[in-house]
């Protein structure tokens, strides 16, 4: 007896370090780490330390299948939403609350361009400041912003913003494009500059739909 | 006193026989309320004798002041226009400085709180009617009541859940005052659900609609347009927008306004405008069938004739319309999404049967709305089939948005967005902030909602102080400061000062709410099953607790029961035993006690069962480890691995 628990002992350790299982919380049996539900008693479990990419079963890259994404998203929000706990005990809605909160949060970064390569640029050790302003130094990109936003300074109807809206879509395929090779590689400095660039263009995109619904008011 | 001698229809689906109570869905609108009740996917609203689904959301107080709702609250409206109530919903979570523009409609004195009354006394309104002081929220707890008890007599069992549906547009004083009303009248609400998504749910179950979809909701005080993927039985809205001041009501009013303006008598008084309002709501419902009409309008003893044919009216409400279509655009552009796209348009709301409005839309998107379910029902039967799924369970899925930005304010009276619109809930969000003074020992935190750059244009929620900062020099502190919305879409703040661990969180009750005082004392005063209900539902958490609890050591004795030996086993078999009656029971404190017993005396049987399954996962590393060293091995070309039944052996050698 006494050997076995010491063997327990150890082995608990073992596991606890290499993060495989932990108790449930409701039958205090032994639950995968990462399983959001125990195989034994069905029991909802915290959402845990996963990242985004782990949280929904995709590879770590910046080249994510939206639909792969979203179905992962829904498969899991079938299961773990509050409306499927909404007669169950408080301990439980609240830890479904927080898995659907993990999963939207998952979704919502993935799902968006700029937001997964300022994530993905996170897990490789690259944190692009908020303000980011490391392409401000870039003459080019300096130059690009300055004109379009005069371009849209001057256009007098949403026709004319429109068209600039457009154009700012096609330079962010284009900046995506370019980041899909760049994280293949390892310039961390060239991935920054290619964030700083996308998320100008985005503000620049968004500056132009503001611009149509104010014309529109007016009109 | 029954209003209105409601019985059974034939077509009213009977709950389950042995479903204690049922929870049913609640449309309660600005100027009709529905309800209606979903068995196994059915959905039907529930219609009084006269076949009428619609219970007009109006008030009336007799002397004593108790209140009378519905059609004949609506009746009394000419002859004491001083004692009844309408169109409450749309001072739902305001305060006084929200409604003044609004206050010119509202026949009726509206009041702030009283000044001076104790802390913690809410900025809530109040509303002087007939000498009775009223709240928002107490008012529409009575039309809660009374479709509760309409319910209850139409279905013959008790009703004590709903799911209660709210305009998207509702920001959170509005939604929490909402929840507020439904706990007054004795009703738990499973879920605020938004009701375009609601209208979608029963348009999408019924016509099975795979694609983009946008609900149009013009109701009588409120404007609503969403934008939803349905797929599959998953409802995800990918945009919201609307006027949470803007509805059919304002045509009404812009006629009224147009009659009392020609008015040749003296200066109307708020009786005569009510009976102009009333009035015009008559013209605008003629006006939607017949193409001219000649109205006769007494006030004050004189009467008047207004002829008015439909294209002066469609005149009157054209710039009314025109707005809710920019609105459309708006929240188009926000997903990105061109007109064309959208497969249909869902209509919903009463105000949708105006010509005028259905051309417009159709004009925008450039194909006919849809409105083969009745727009006046759609909501409450989306709201059945969501009440039912969350209590009975069901195979869809909404997934819902918030309508607005939260955000806190910022230096200069700047609002800095924590949580943008159209963000999916439940979500939670963090941002780190600093101090700006040397010593600083407190900090202030201000939660508003809205999408202007200024606080003071937004919408002001909460203000809380988190204390207790240690000193240190300006900018050395962090303060983590959290917004998480849940899937009500009810927001809690909470701030962390990160040094320290200092930490202080608010369930925001908006500033415009009740205080939790207040809410005691109205629940106390009022209910004659305050007490019987709190006792009520303090067992039914018990027992589900109970349930819980038992469930998980019965799934653990299917799987891991080898572990025991017999008597270990029939100790644990008397203990579910024990629970079991416990929970068969009415004494909560029994149940409570053999909950606890029944974890204590599993507590050895779990650490059996921690025991065996980390051996079973180190297993798992272990064959993994050697799979790949054979695997390895394999590839260099050498000798063959062990025997897969040797693995197990060295795994467990540490035993
Ligand atoms: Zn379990």
């Amino acid at each position: 007896m006494q050997a076995k628990a010491e063997g327990a002992a150890r082995s608990n350790n073992a596991a606890a370090e290499q993060d495989i299982v932990q108790a449930c919380w409701s039958c205090h049996g032994p639950v995968a780490v990462g399983d959001p539900f125990c195989s034994s008693c069905k029991a909802v479990q915290p959402p845990g330390q996963a990242d985004h990419f782990q949280r929904m079963g995709l590879e770590r890259s910046f080249d994510v299948d939206i639909d792969a994404l979203e179905k992962a998203y829904f498969r899991m929000q079938r299961d773990l939403h509050p409306d499927r706990f909404a007669t169950k005990t408080p301990k439980e809605k609240s830890l479904s609350q927080q898995q659907a909160t993990s999963l939207n949060d998952a979704y919502e970064t993935l799902k968006d361009p700029l937001d997964r390569a300022v994530y993905l640029a996170h897990l490789k050790g690259l944190d692009v400041l908020k303000e980011g302003c490391n392409a401000l130094n870039d003459p080019v990109i300096l130059m690009e912003a300055m004109e379009m936003r005069e371009a849209l300074a001057e256009a007098e109807s949403a026709d004319e913003v429109s068209d600039l809206t457009r154009r700012a879509q096609g330079d962010i395929a284009d900046c995506e494009k370019e980041l899909t090779s760049a994280f293949l590689g390892t310039d961390m400095d060239h991935i920054g500059t290619l964030i700083t660039r996308l998320k100008y263009l985005r503000k620049l995109a968004d500056e132009t739909r503001f611009r149509r619904a104010e014309l529109r008011s007016m009109a | 006193m029954a209003l209105l001698q409601i019985y059974e229809p034939g077509e009213t689906p009977a709950p389950h026989e042995n479903d204690a109570d049922v929870a049913v869905g609640i449309d309660l609108g600005t100027t009709n309320s529905v309800t209606a009740v979903s068995v196994d996917g059915k959905a039907e609203v529930l219609r009084d004798e006269d076949g009428q689904a619609l219970v007009p959301s109006v008030v009336a107080y007799a002397p004593d002041g108790s209140p009378i709702v519905g059609g004949l609250a609506k009746s009394l409206i000419a002859m004491r226009p001083d004692s009844v109530v309408s169109s409450i919903k749309r001072l739902m979570g305001r305060g006084i400085e929200d409604i003044k523009s609004v206050a010119g409609h509202l026949p009726f004195t509206v009041e702030p709180a009283p000044e001076g009354e104790a802390a913690g006394a809410s900025r809530m309104v109040r509303l002087n009617v007939d000498g009775h002081k009223l709240t928002p929220v107490e008012i529409s707890s009575h039309i809660l009541t009374a479709l509760k008890e309409r319910a209850e007599g139409v279905l013959d069992r008790e009703v004590s859940r709903a799911v209660i549906t709210v305009p998207a547009y509702f920001d959170d004083a509005a939604r929490t005052a909402t929840k507020d009303a439904a706990r007054l009248a004795g009703l738990e609400v499973l879920r605020l659900v938004n009701e375009p998504t609601a209208a979608a749910l029963a348009y999408g179950l019924d016509k099975e609609a795979e694609g983009l979809y946008a609900v149009y909701d013009l109701g009588g005080g409120t404007f609503d347009i969403s934008l939803l993927r349905m797929e599959k039985g998953v409802f995800q809205v990918l945009s919201t927008g609307g006027d949470a001041a803007l509805g059919g009501d304002d045509f009404d009013h812009a006629v009224a306004e147009h009659f009392l303006k020609d008015w040749t008598g003296k200066t109307p008084g708020s009786g005569a405008v009510k009976q102009a309002v009333a009035m015009a709501r008559e013209v605008k419902e003629a006006l939607s069938a017949e193409d001219q009409g000649t109205w006769t309008l007494e006030l004050d003893g004189e009467e008047q004739s207004f002829a008015l044919d439909r294209a002066a009216f469609e005149a009157m409400i054209e710039p009314l319309v025109k707005r809710t279509i920019r609105i459309c655009e708006d929240v188009l552009d926000d997903a990105d999404v061109t007109p064309d796209r959208v497969k249909g348009v869902v209509l919903v709301g009463g105000s949708t049967r105006v010509p005028l409005v259905r051309k417009m839309v159709a004009g925008l998107f450039g194909r006919e709305p849809l409105a083969d379910i009745d727009p006046d029902e759609v909501v409450a039967v989306g709201a059945a089939l969501q009440a039912e799924a969350l209590t009975v369970g069901s195979d869809t899925l909404l997934l819902d948005v918030t309508p607005l930005s939260l955000g806190i304010e910022t230096m200069g009276g700047l609002t800095e967005k924590i949580i943008p619109r159209n963000t999916p809930i439940p979500v939670a969000k963090a941002q780190e902030f600093t101090t700006y003074q040397d010593g600083q020992s407190a900090m202030a935190i201000h939660a508003v909602q809205g999408e202007r750059e200024m606080v003071d244009q937004n919408r002001s929620l909460a203000r809380f102080t988190l204390r207790g900062i240690p000193p240190m020099t300006a900018g050395a502190a962090r303060i983590r400061v959290t917004y998480a919305v849940d899937a009500d879409g009810l927001l809690t703040v909470s701030a962390r000062e990160e040094t320290t661990g200092t930490e202080q969180s608010i369930e925001v009750k908006p500033s415009y709410g009740l205080s939790e005082d207040e809410m005691s004392q109205m629940l106390y005063d009022s209910m004659k099953h305050a007490k019987d209900d709190m006792t009520l539902r303090l067992l039914a958490e018990s027992r589900v607790e109970a349930g819980r609890a038992v469930g998980a050591v019965k799934a653990a004795l299917e799987i891991d029961g080898d572990l025991l030996t017999d008597d270990d086993r029939k100790a644990i078999d008397a203990i579910v035993a024990e629970t079991e009656a416990a929970v068969a029971g009415e004494d909560r404190d029994a149940i409570s006690a053999a909950v606890e017993k029944l974890e204590e005396g599993t507590r050895v049987f779990a650490e059996q069962r921690m025991d065996r399954g980390i051996r079973a996962a180190l297993r798992g590393v272990e064959v993994e480890r050697l799979d790949k060293a054979a695997h390895e091995r394999d590839q260099q070309g050498e000798e063959q691995a062990a025997s897969p039944d040797d693995r197990p052996k060295s795994a467990e050698a540490g035993d």
